[in-house]
């Protein structure tokens, strides 16, 4: 291969650092520490290959992907969302109470309870999304604070409403199908849930305008609205999405559980601002993107698997993780450094 | 030395006197510029030496060095008869030399005090004197005739009050060499004259002032001599009695007046904005009223701070209205908002493309679209056409000379000169009736500058309407057929044709006589 090049660069005595030196320009570390953990992961145990084990990295980095794009899409307008956590918590809560109580009233109707639990659950997610929304857009309170103040809102309603009890009770149903399902008898629910919530919020970020706006205006505020955006509406919908993602990761992942726990979302604050950090989305908004946010979560996936494969405490699995933040913060600083010094 | 009248005479023996500072041959290289080539340049005791030259001509960089910020690439600082090698801000006002730079480097949540002496508090064994420090604050506020109080948060302060406060940083100490650069851009005249006392005062002691402006008549007032530099280099240095305005623009630009600006043939038409006595939220702006025609371009002129930018944003919907009415194209839209002006036609380019004009980090088509996306090529209703907007993108850009022609790249890593482009292509993306240019050649380069002007006048010959917002007089004076001036929110003075002189605008800019 370097022979091949070798005519073109012919001053370059190192054409292979070079290579990987645009590479990492181009790409980001994501790459790099995929591979990396793969290859780590592979020596450490053989189960690491087996189609059973990459069907449940899949499914278990699932509900984190969907998090993180909605992150993602808060962190794009150059603020971030702290009640993550807390919208699965209260999807949970209010999901699985709602769900529990139809179906204790009408035993028959299992469809109408799973129906009904799911829609009060993602609506209660979506309407912390839509108090976030309203707090920054309108108020022009901080992402932080606000974020942060419905994190504790949310959370405390949730011990509130169960008095930190597991709630059961739910139609066996519905954790069978929405958490164990599996389409063609291979592929877990969950992950095509989360294909198709991909899918779609491809399109939105890079076919309509709102996604061109939801750049534009973490890129610039000011400039947005010289340029004729709504900005306050923009802003507003990223928190909503935010939330929507969220909850409908909440609700998903209470299938699994089968059981609506106020507990269930406490790493997700910092793993999904983990995937998307990892995955090269700018903590100062305004560059990102999807397909990177999508490996970043599934790296989070991957370690966390292969941790467990080699029987690494779970404690200090939170140790590696919010090291891996950090590594991924300082590469992307000295990226930065190589794209200003490579510019073309 | 004292009378102004006697300034010339000072310069005759000055020349005898020995040199304070002396620049020899001196560059400076950044990653792929070269800001600096070869330039020499010297500072006598009780001169003011004006620097002069367009944005990014070098000035900057040349008293960056000497204030220590930068360390030359190549050449010589010699101070007082020997080389000296300063190697921070510190050590050059350890030895008198002191900057006030256009980027205040103040901290707002700290006092006047505590900024005065920042970095060189006063102790008392080791703990702060803090009663000593507000005695010299006093005592120095007072010797300069600021109204501030030591106590005051730099917050809280106007920007010209911020100005005084960094002007008494460098009055802290022993004072040999004063750097001023454009000083009075946010002073009131008052405020201005008060400051040219002090300058005259400092001449007297000896200090040497570097002084970097744009404006003739301040050059007229206080300086001796002038040195101006074009792109990295020495162009001449040569006595202010000898600087005519027009040779001075030859020798920053390297052209002639008559080549820089186009002839435009202007067809005043149908009245496109009206505006009757406007005044905006916060009273920036108070009782305008002013009115453009298509097939015209009609200045606004003013200094900083006069209010001339937020009468054309009032208008676009994003500065609040108090009172009076806006009406554009027949119709009035008082109060509508800037989506909807778009709609209607009205365009505002903003002055600063960093800050408010482009979204740095995105690509040029990107940002070229970002005000049409609801419209076609760029969509097609619900979704985005990207292959419509690709093409649409890359044929303004090429209209533009946009360079490099790479629409992909992100707005940050083109020249401040092809920003500019991007930020005027944004404005073609769709059909407007009337432009509104805000300072649109700040930061600009000769060969860009000259291609802008070009462009607005063949906007106007094609039948738009121009309000030209500007504080470059030149600008005003050769490319308007029609010219508004303001003064601290109040329009002064309404121009038209050969009314529209140096004498007549430069009158109506400042304080004293309404001409």
């Amino acid at each position: 291969m370097s022979l091949r090049t070798a005519p073109q660069t012919a001053s370059g005595p190192r054409p292979l650092l070079l290579r990987v030196q645009h590479l990492f320009v181009r790409l980001g570390v994501l790459p790099f520490l995929l591979i990396i953990a793969i290859i780590v992961f592979s020596l450490a145990s053989e189960r690491f290959y087996l189609w059973d084990n990459i069907k449940n990295v899949l499914r278990q980095s699932s509900y984190l992907t969907m998090v993180a794009i909605g992150q993602m899409l808060a962190l794009l307008t150059g603020g971030f969302d702290l009640s993550v956590g807390t919208i699965t918590a209260v999807t949970s809560v209010f999901g699985a109470s709602a769900m529990v109580a139809m179906y204790a009233a009408y035993p028959d109707a299992i469809v109408l309870s799973i129906a009904v639990g799911m829609l009060a659950g993602v609506g209660a997610g979506l309407t912390i999304g839509i108090v976030n929304g309203f707090g920054v857009a309108v108020f022009n309170v901080s992402p932080f604070m606000m974020t942060l103040g419905m994190q504790s809102v949310g959370f405390g309603i949730c011990l509130f409403q169960t008095g930190g009890v597991p709630v059961y009770g739910m139609p066996k149903e519905f954790g069978k199908i929405l958490g164990f399902g599996q389409l063609f008898g291979e592929i877990p629910a969950p992950v095509i849930v989360t294909a198709t919530l991909i899918v779609v919020m491809y399109v939105l970020l890079n076919w309509t305008r709102l996604g061109r706006y939801l750049y534009a205006v973490g890129g610039n505020l000011k400039a947005s609205t010289l340029s004729g955006i709504n900005t306050r509406l923009t802003l507003f919908l990223a928190y909503v999405l935010c939330g929507l993602m969220t909850a409908v990761s909440g609700i998903m992942n209470t299938a699994r559980l089968d059981s609506g726990e106020a507990n269930i979302g406490a790493s997700l604050v910092l793993e999904s601002i983990a995937a998307c950090v990892i995955g090269g989305v700018s903590l100062r908004g305004g560059t990102g993107k999807l397909g990177n946010v999508v490996l970043g979560a599934l790296f989070i996936g991957i370690v966390q698997n292969g941790m467990n494969l080699a029987r690494i405490d779970s404690y200090l699995q939170i140790v590696v993780v919010g090291i891996l933040l950090i590594v991924a913060v300082v590469a992307d600083q000295f990226r930065q450094k190589l794209v200003a010094k490579l510019r073309d | 030395m004292v009378d102004i009248a006697k300034g010339t005479a000072g310069v005759a023996v000055a020349a005898e006197t020995p040199v304070l500072l002396r620049l020899e041959k001196i560059s400076k290289h950044f990653p792929g510029v070269v800001a600096l080539d070869g330039v020499d340049f010297e500072l006598r005791p009780g001169e003011v030496h004006v620097l002069f030259g367009e944005n990014g001509a070098g000035k900057s960089t040349l008293i960056s060095l000497v204030a220590g910020v930068y360390r030359p690439t190549a050449g010589r600082i010699e101070f007082r008869g020997e080389t000296i090698d300063v190697a921070s801000v510190h050590q050059a006002r350890q030895r008198g030399i002191s900057a006030v730079f256009q980027e205040f480097s103040l901290v707002p949540q700290l006092t006047v005090e505590e900024n005065l002496f920042l970095g060189a508090e006063l102790t008392d064994s080791r703990l702060l004197n803090k009663r000593a420090m507000h005695a010299r604050a006093r005592e120095i506020l007072d010797r300069l005739g600021f109204p501030l109080k030591p106590g005051m948060r730099v917050a809280y302060l106007s920007r010209a009050e911020q100005q005084m406060v960094e002007i008494a940083k460098a009055f802290r100490s022993e004072l040999s060499v004063l750097i001023l650069d454009e000083p009075t851009a946010s002073l009131t005249e008052r405020e201005t004259q008060r400051l040219f006392t002090l300058i005259e005062q400092a001449k007297r002691q000896g200090v040497g002032i570097i002084y970097i402006t744009h404006r003739m008549n301040e050059i007229k007032r206080i300086g001796d001599r002038i040195t101006v530099l074009r792109d990295g280099r020495l162009v001449a240095t040569l006595n202010v009695a000898e600087a005519s305005e027009s040779r001075l623009v030859e020798l920053m630009t390297g052209r002639v007046i008559a080549q820089i600006f186009p002839k435009v043939a202007y067809r005043p038409g149908a009245t496109l904005l009206e505006v009757k006595d406007l005044t905006t939220v916060g009273g920036a702006v108070s009782k305008v009223s002013l009115h453009v025609k298509s097939g015209e371009i009609v200045g606004l002129a003013g200094l900083v701070g006069s209010g001339k930018s937020e009468v054309a944003r009032a208008c676009f919907g994003i500065e609040p209205i108090a009172a009076g009415t806006v009406a554009f194209a027949g119709e009035d839209v008082t109060g509508t908002k800037a989506r909807q002006m778009l709609d209607r036609g009205f365009f505002y380019l903003p002055p600063d493309r960093r800050d408010e004009g482009l979204v740095m980090m995105r690509g040029a088509r990107e940002n070229i679209a970002l005000p049409s996306l609801d419209l076609p090529p760029f969509s097609t209703g619900l979704f985005l056409n990207r292959a419509g907007e690709k093409a649409q993108a890359l044929d303004l850009a090429r209209r533009l000379n946009l360079q490099p022609l790479n629409i992909e790249r992100a707005v940050d890593h083109f020249s401040g000169g092809n920003q500019q482009k991007v930020l005027l292509a944004k404005a073609l993306s769709r059909a407007v009736k009337l432009f509104v240019f805000d300072e649109p050649t700040v930061g600009v380069d000769v060969g860009t500058r000259v291609a802008i002007y070009k462009f607005i006048a063949e906007l106007c010959e094609a039948g738009a309407g121009i309000l030209l917002i500007s504080s470059d007089l030149p600008e005003i004076l050769h490319l308007t057929n029609r010219a508004y001036v303001m003064y601290r929110g109040v329009l002064r003075a309404e121009l038209v044709g050969s009314e529209i002189t140096e004498d007549r605008v430069l009158g109506h800019f400042f304080e004293r006589e309404a001409a």
